[in-house]
């Protein structure tokens, strides 16, 4: 079943893209192929291996449960806003906060998240900043 | 002998202070990154790529270090097969076979030094096969023009679906999916944008390194975290290596073993689409077949059922890094991330690479030699360091994994947009490894992408707007028949052959080689 649903997203993102590489604007300074025809041949590989998916499916995998599932897109929001507060919080602050964050998912205790989170960005910031040399995103308090 | 003193030139170029130290550290960080479950050689080199290029190094100093660690995860994949049973990467998974009930014989510490031994025999021969036939393969690869580079990528997609997946139709969607995602950008050729819908970031289109470290590394982390598996696999309990040293009737009696797996091995490496795992497979299976048919002692603890595998996989290595240099056209998991390396250093592989870089080629060459002996000197009288490893828990091996990512990236381009697609890529990883779609394709997708359709658009340019001229040549043709024959044969017995080797693959197992 799985494999059915895949293969219509896919066939529906083969079709997208097509549709999107049907809107590329044509230059007026153009090769005899031009900017769309490979697009197109792509959207034909894809929309035709989907197709094969959804009609001669596999056998479906083991879905984790819901809260297994939710487990994965926290861990993933979470990432997306370590991504936003890094600029903004600077390296340390942020990356403790993550690690700290991962490290208790993965089963560490309350003690042990926070000495991974504090070893984790301050391992990484002595290596890579103060020995190698690079450049970290820094925030407001210089780190 | 003009060979040789190429040779001789890349040792001079490698035999630097700073090019030795760094050939350690990735010989060290290589044996671990292949030891730990979950980290393989693609991952541990994807994760390298953006800090080795931030750092600053330059392309020959880049290249060997992460090379070595290419070549130290090959090696390190075989410890926890050996003491625990579970392949640290997918090539270690036949290791287990014979690795695992020598261990629970005592004589762990001789399958350990065994293993390392093999190794190191597959992974030195291999590099003077890769001395000797990539200048042969440049030599044809001088013939071809733009429609026969457009076929030899064609047989790369077509070739790598075989083995790195059951079903073929999910290797051809992996591949157009690459194919796809490099098309986003501004078209080199015209300078329209294409699929940015308007967003500024996606001009440029979007960086592989972003891709491969998502795709490999976040995703991994994701499967530990779906997983909850947060303790370490071995306890101080479980490891007892035992005696250090092989006897010398073992090394005797293994030899032609080790012999013959190399040869094979490196066949199978080099053969586009295959790599050391199939490598390993080949090597362990003829064996078996070879000495002991009726499979009286393989699987019981056979010294040559773990010499076998080991010699192959290393041999596969160094072979699959003959059509990626001579060709541009990667054959593995591990070695499409190397050929992002060459990339994100403004290299092309490829014939021209001989001739234009040919200290890049030989100074790597060379350092593929020191790397191994490096490796064996560190495998066998510093397993036990190694084995220690192996207790180091998940729970906060994956954090600082997760984080070294995202230093990497970050340290390259410096934008939070970059991070939020290394994301969003690490959850694309995860959802297509449930739906059982190989990485690789997609990943060779992204780096060869632009080059693929650059060939086409020239060719027919060439030609006027004739699109016959893609199998005009002989040589054209040639290309695409082997395409064809390497799309169509697993349909017929890829099944059986892939439900072997993953008849004993492990949850945890690394995604490729």
């Amino acid at each position: 079943m799985t494999d059915r649903i895949f293969g219509v997203v896919g066939l529906l993102l083969a079709i997208g893209f097509a549709l999107a590489a049907l809107t590329i604007q044509e230059s007026f300074l153009s090769d005899a192929v031009g900017p769309k025809a490979f697009p197109l041949i792509i959207a034909t590989i894809l929309g035709l291996s989907s197709a094969v998916i959804a009609l001669r499916p596999d056998e479906s995998p083991q879905w984790p449960a819901l809260g297994l599932l939710v487990e994965v897109f926290a861990a993933a929001v979470v990432m997306v806003m370590y991504a936003q507060f890094l600029p903004v919080a600077g390296f340390i602050i942020a990356t403790f906060f993550a690690s700290a964050y991962l490290t208790w998912r993965l089963g560490s205790g309350l003690v042990g998240s926070l000495m991974t989170g504090v070893g984790t960005s301050l391992g990484i910031y002595i290596v890579f900043h103060l020995v190698l040399g690079l450049s970290l995103a820094r925030g407001p308090l210089g780190f | 002998m003009d060979t040789l003193s190429s040779l001789a030139d890349g040792f001079a170029i490698a035999l630097t202070w700073q090019n030795i130290l760094l050939a350690l550290l990735g010989c060290f960080l290589g044996t671990i990154m292949g030891a730990l479950p979950g980290l393989g050689p693609s991952n541990g080199v994807a994760i390298l790529i953006p800090l080795a290029f931030t750092l600053g190094l330059g392309p020959t100093a880049s290249l060997i270090l992460l090379t070595s660690v290419y070549y130290g995860a090959m090696y390190g994949g075989r410890i926890s097969s050996i003491l625990l049973n579970i392949p640290g990467d997918e090539p270690a998974m036949m290791t287990c076979l014979d690795g695992y009930p020598m261990a629970q014989k005592g004589m762990a510490g001789q399958a350990l030094s065994l293993s390392g031994l093999a190794s190191f025999v597959g992974a030195f021969f291999a590099t003077w096969g890769l001395i000797f036939l990539a200048p042969q393969l440049v030599k044809i690869a001088l013939l071809f023009g733009p429609a026969e580079y457009f076929a030899l990528f064609a047989l790369a997609f077509m070739t790598l679906g075989g083995v790195s997946s059951t079903n073929q139709a999910k290797s051809a969607f992996a591949a157009a999916l690459g194919l796809g995602l490099a098309m986003i950008g501004v078209d080199t050729q015209t300078g329209v944008p294409r699929f940015t819908f308007g967003e500024v970031h996606l001009y440029d289109g979007i960086d592989f390194l972003v891709a491969i470290v998502g795709l490999f590394a976040l995703s991994e982390v994701f499967i530990f975290l779906e997983n909850r598996h947060g303790e370490a696999s071995a306890d101080a309990a479980k490891i007892k290596v035992g005696r250090l040293t092989p006897p010398m009737s073992m090394i005797k009696q293994t030899t032609p073993t080790m012999i013959r797996s190399t040869i094979l091995g490196f066949l199978a490496g080099v053969l586009p689409g295959a790599g050391a795992s199939l490598g390993s497979f080949i090597a362990y299976s003829f064996e078996k077949r070879l000495v002991d048919p009726e499979g009286k002692t393989f699987g019981k603890g056979d010294p040559r059922g773990v010499a076998a595998p080991e010699a192959g996989n290393n041999a596969a290595a160094g072979g699959a890094l003959v059509p990626m240099l001579a060709l541009g056209v990667p054959g593995s998991g591990t070695t499409a991330v190397l050929l992002a390396v060459l990339l994100s250093l403004n290299i092309t592989p490829g014939p021209l690479l001989f001739s234009q870089n040919p200290d890049v080629v030989w100074g790597l060459i060379a350092a593929l030699f020191i790397a191994n002996f490096m490796l064996l000197a560190l495998n066998i009288p510093m397993v036990g360091i190694f084995t220690r490893v192996l207790m180091v828990p998940p729970r906060i091996l994956m954090p600082v994994v997760a984080m070294v990512s995202f230093v990497g990236i970050y340290g390259i381009s410096g934008s939070s947009f970059d991070l939020m697609v290394m994301v969003g890529f690490g959850l694309m990883g995860w959802v297509l490894r449930k739906l059982d779609v190989p990485l690789v394709p997609i990943i060779l997708g992204t780096l060869l992408g632009n080059a693929m359709e650059n060939n086409l658009r020239r060719a027919i340019t060439i030609d006027n707007g004739n699109w016959w001229t893609l199998i005009d040549s002989p040589l054209a043709i040639g290309l695409w028949t082997i395409a064809i024959i390497g799309f169509v044969i697993p349909l017929i017995v890829g099944r059986r052959v892939k439900a072997q080797m993953h008849a004993r693959r492990d949850e945890e197992g690394s995604l490729s080689d």
